[in-house]
C-alpha cells in the first residue's frame, strides 16, 4: 500500500483531532483578522476568536451559504488582492449569478495535495496514464484533477468534454490506464464501447477510474466495475471548498475526507452534531484556505461520516455516499438544476399557466428530465402543428438557461395538479441502488 | 355569401386517460348532438376530436356545461363524392393563392363525402376555392 503523504495520513485519531482544532483556531483567527464578511458575521452573533476553545464553541459561528457568494459577486468574499491569486473559477449560475472563487498558489497547493493523496490511496502512480474527461475551463474538474495527477508524476491526457469517439480512440491508440470524468459519462462510453463492438476489458487498457460531479450509487459502481472491468472510485468537492477534492482509496469504503484540510460537520435539524455514521446535514470549514474564508459552510448536501480507522490505514474520517440535498437543486447529468430557474422560463411564455411538473428518471443511468407545462385555455389550439411549435420554443429556452436538453410536455389547461401551499414541483423517479 | 359556406367544426380536447374518449361520446349522446364527420388526432400527451355537428353553438354549450375544453373552429368543407380529383386540386388552388392548410381530413358517410381543410385564412380560401368552382358545402348542407 503506498501513501501519498503517510504521516499524515496515518496520523492516530487523537493527534489528529488535535491538529484539526488548532488549525481551526487559527483560521478562524485568520479569517477574523482580514474578511470583513467573517469578522462582521462574527461580531453580530456576539462570537470572537478567542471564545473559540473546541468544536462545540466554534459552532457558535454561524453558517455560510451558497447566497454569500451571490450577495458579494463577483468576488466581494475575497481576501487577497488579484495581485496575489493565481486563478479564479466560476461555477453555473444558480438562480443568477454565478459562483466566483478565487486561488492563492498555496490554495491551488493545498487542492492538488488532496487529490494527490486520494489518488495514490486507491493505487494511482507516476506509471499512469489518465485520460481527463472532466471539462477544463471555469469548471473546476478538469484542472483540479490535472494538476493533482501531475503532482503525483502520473501522465494526463487531457481530452476535456465531448466527441466520445475520439475518447475512445486516443484510449485504444495510447497506453491509457486511468480515466476521470462523470459516472454517466463511464457508462456511455461503455455503451459506445459496445456499439463499436469493442471489449473494454481486452481492447482498452484502463484500469482505474475517478468518477465524480453528480449523484450516483453503489450499485452504478457494481455494474460500471462488472461491465469494464475497471475499478470505479467516487470523488466528491465543491468549487467553494476549491473543485473536487476527496476520493475513495483502493477499498472503496467512503470518501477519506482529510482532517488537516477540511473540518465537516453533519448536523441534525437542531444543528447539533449527529452521532458518527448518523445521516445529517454536511456543514463544510476549510483549514487551510487563503483567498476567501469557508467557514461552517452549507452545501446543501445530506450525508453520514465515520472516523472508524479504513482498512487501507488512513485514519482521516470517512464520508459515506450522499443521500440528499436540504434545497430543491437537483443535478441532472452533472448540471445544477433549480426549479426556478424553469419557473423563469414558463414564466416568459405567455401561452403557458404558472403550473408546472419536472420528473426525473434514470434511463441507462443517464438522467432524463421531462418538464410538464400547462397551455393557457386562449392559446389552446387543434392545430399540432402549432402545439408542437410551442413545446419546441420551451425547450430551447430551457436548454440555453439550463444547459441541458429537457422534454417539455404540453399540458391541457388545468390539468396539472393544483397544490396548497407549497408547491411539490419535483418527481425524482432515479434510482442510485 | 362566403358565411354560408364557412362551416364550425368543434375541437374537443380529451386528456389521455382510459376511459375519456368513451366519456366524451356519452356526453354528445346524452344531449343528443349529432355528429356528421369526425377526426381523432393525438399528441403524446392529450387527443383533439374534431366533431362536424348539426348544432354546433348548441352543442359547444352542452359540451363545455359538462367542463370538457372544448373549442370553435372554422373549417371549409369540400364536397369530394363526384370529383375524386379534388383534394390535389384544392391544395393546388389554395398554395397558388399562398394560404397554408393547417389539416385535413376526409369524412365518408352514407350521405357525405367530404374533405374538411383548416387554412390559415378561411375567408380567402373560399373565395379562391369557389372562383376555381370547387364545389364546397353549405352550412346548411350539414
Ligand atoms: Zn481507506
Amino acid at each position: 500500500m503506498a501513501f501519498w503523504n503517510k504521516e499524515i495520513e496515518t496520523m492516530p485519531r487523537a493527534e489528529l483531532e488535535k491538529l484539526q482544532l488548532s488549525l481551526l483556531k487559527k483560521e478562524v483567527r485568520m479569517m477574523y483578522d482580514t474578511s470583513k464578511f467573517i469578522h462582521d458575521r462574527m461580531k453580530a452573533a456576539g462570537v470572537s476568536p478567542d471564545d473559540i476553545t473546541d468544536l462545540k464553541t466554534f459552532r457558535k459561528i454561524p453558517f455560510m451559504k451558497k447566497t454569500d457568494f451571490r450577495d458579494n459577486y463577483p468576488d466581494g468574499l475575497f481576501i487577497k488582492p488579484y495581485e496575489e491569486l493565481v486563478r479564479v473559477h466560476v461555477s453555473s449560475g444558480t438562480t443568477g449569478k454565478p459562483t466566483v472563487v478565487g486561488y492563492t498558489e498555496k490554495d491551488l497547493d493545498l487542492w492538488a495535495e488532496s487529490l494527490a493523496r486520494g489518488m495514490v490511496s486507491f493505487g494511482m502512480s507516476e506509471k499512469d496514464l489518465i485520460q481527463n474527461s472532466h471539462g477544463y475551463g471555469l469548471f473546476t474538474g478538469g484542472l483540479g484533477v490535472h494538476q493533482a495527477a501531475e503532482k503525483i508524476g502520473a501522465t494526463v491526457l487531457p481530452t476535456s468534454t465531448g466527441n466520445t469517439e475520439r475518447q475512445i480512440q486516443l484510449m485504444r491508440d495510447l497506453p491509457v490506464t486511468a480515466f476521470a470524468g462523470t459516472p454517466s459519462y463511464l457508462f456511455h462510453i461503455a455503451d459506445s464501447c459496445e456499439k463499436m463492438g469493442l471489449d473494454m476489458r481486452n481492447d482498452i487498457g484502463i484500469k482505474l477510474a475517478i468518477a465524480g460531479g453528480e449523484p450516483w450509487s453503489e450499485s452504478m459502481r457494481v455494474k460500471i466495475q462488472e461491465r469494464t472491468g475497471i475499478r470505479v472510485h467516487n470523488c466528491y468537492g465543491a468549487s467553494e471548498f476549491c473543485g473536487p477534492s476527496f476520493l475513495e482509496c483502493e477499498e472503496q469504503a467512503g470518501l477519506h475526507v482529510w482532517a488537516d484540510i477540511c473540518y465537516m460537520e453533519v448536523l441534525d435539524e437542531n444543528g447539533d452534531q449527529c452521532a458518527e455514521g448518523e445521516r445529517g446535514e454536511l456543514v463544510v470549514t476549510m483549514l487551510q484556505k487563503e483567498a476567501f474564508p469557508l467557514i461552517r459552510y452549507k452545501i446543501g448536501d445530506i450525508s453520514s461520516l465515520v472516523w472508524e480507522k479504513c482498512e487501507c490505514g488512513r485514519t482521516h474520517p470517512r464520508l459515506m455516499r450522499l443521500s440528499g440535498r436540504t434545497d430543491d437543486m437537483l443535478v441532472v447529468r452533472g448540471v445544477n438544476v433549480f426549479p426556478s430557474q424553469i419557473e423563469s422560463v414558463i414564466g416568459e411564455m405567455p401561452y403557458l399557466s404558472t403550473f408546472y411538473h419536472i420528473t426525473l428518471e434514470s434511463v441507462n443511468y443517464m438522467d432524463d428530465i421531462t418538464v410538464e407545462v400547462e397551455l393557457n385555455e386562449p392559446f389552446l389550439t387543434d392545430d399540432m402543428v402549432k402545439l408542437g411549435k410551442m413545446a419546441r420554443e420551451v425547450e430551447e429556452r430551457l436548454k440555453s438557461v439550463l444547459s441541458i436538453s429537457t422534454k417539455v410536455k404540453l399540458m391541457l389547461p388545468g390539468t396539472l395538479k393544483r397544490f396548497e401551499g407549497k408547491a411539490q414541483h419535483v418527481t425524482d423517479n432515479r434510482r442510485y441502488d | 355569401m362566403t358565411d354560408e359556406n364557412i362551416i364550425t367544426q368543434l375541437s374537443i380536447f380529451i386528456n389521455n386517460e382510459p376511459g375519456r374518449l368513451a366519456a366524451i361520446a356519452g356526453i354528445l349522446k346524452d344531449f343528443n348532438i349529432n355528429v356528421k364527420g369526425f377526426n381523432l388526432a393525438e399528441s403524446a400527451e392529450f387527443g383533439i376530436l374534431r366533431a362536424i355537428v348539426d348544432e354546433p353553438d348548441r352543442a359547444y354549450d352542452n359540451i363545455r356545461s359538462k367542463g370538457v375544453l372544448v373549442k370553435k373552429t372554422d373549417v371549409i368543407g369540400i364536397a369530394i363524392k363526384d370529383s375524386p380529383g379534388s383534394f390535389f386540386e384544392t391544395a393546388d388552388v389554395l398554395g397558388k393563392a399562398g394560404i397554408n392548410i393547417d389539416y385535413g381530413y376526409a369524412y365518408n358517410s352514407n350521405d357525405f363525402d367530404f374533405l374538411f381543410i383548416r387554412v390559415d385564412d378561411t375567408e380567402k380560401a373560399v373565395k379562391v376555392l369557389k372562383d376555381a368552382k370547387i364545389k364546397l358545402i353549405k352550412k346548411s348542407e350539414i
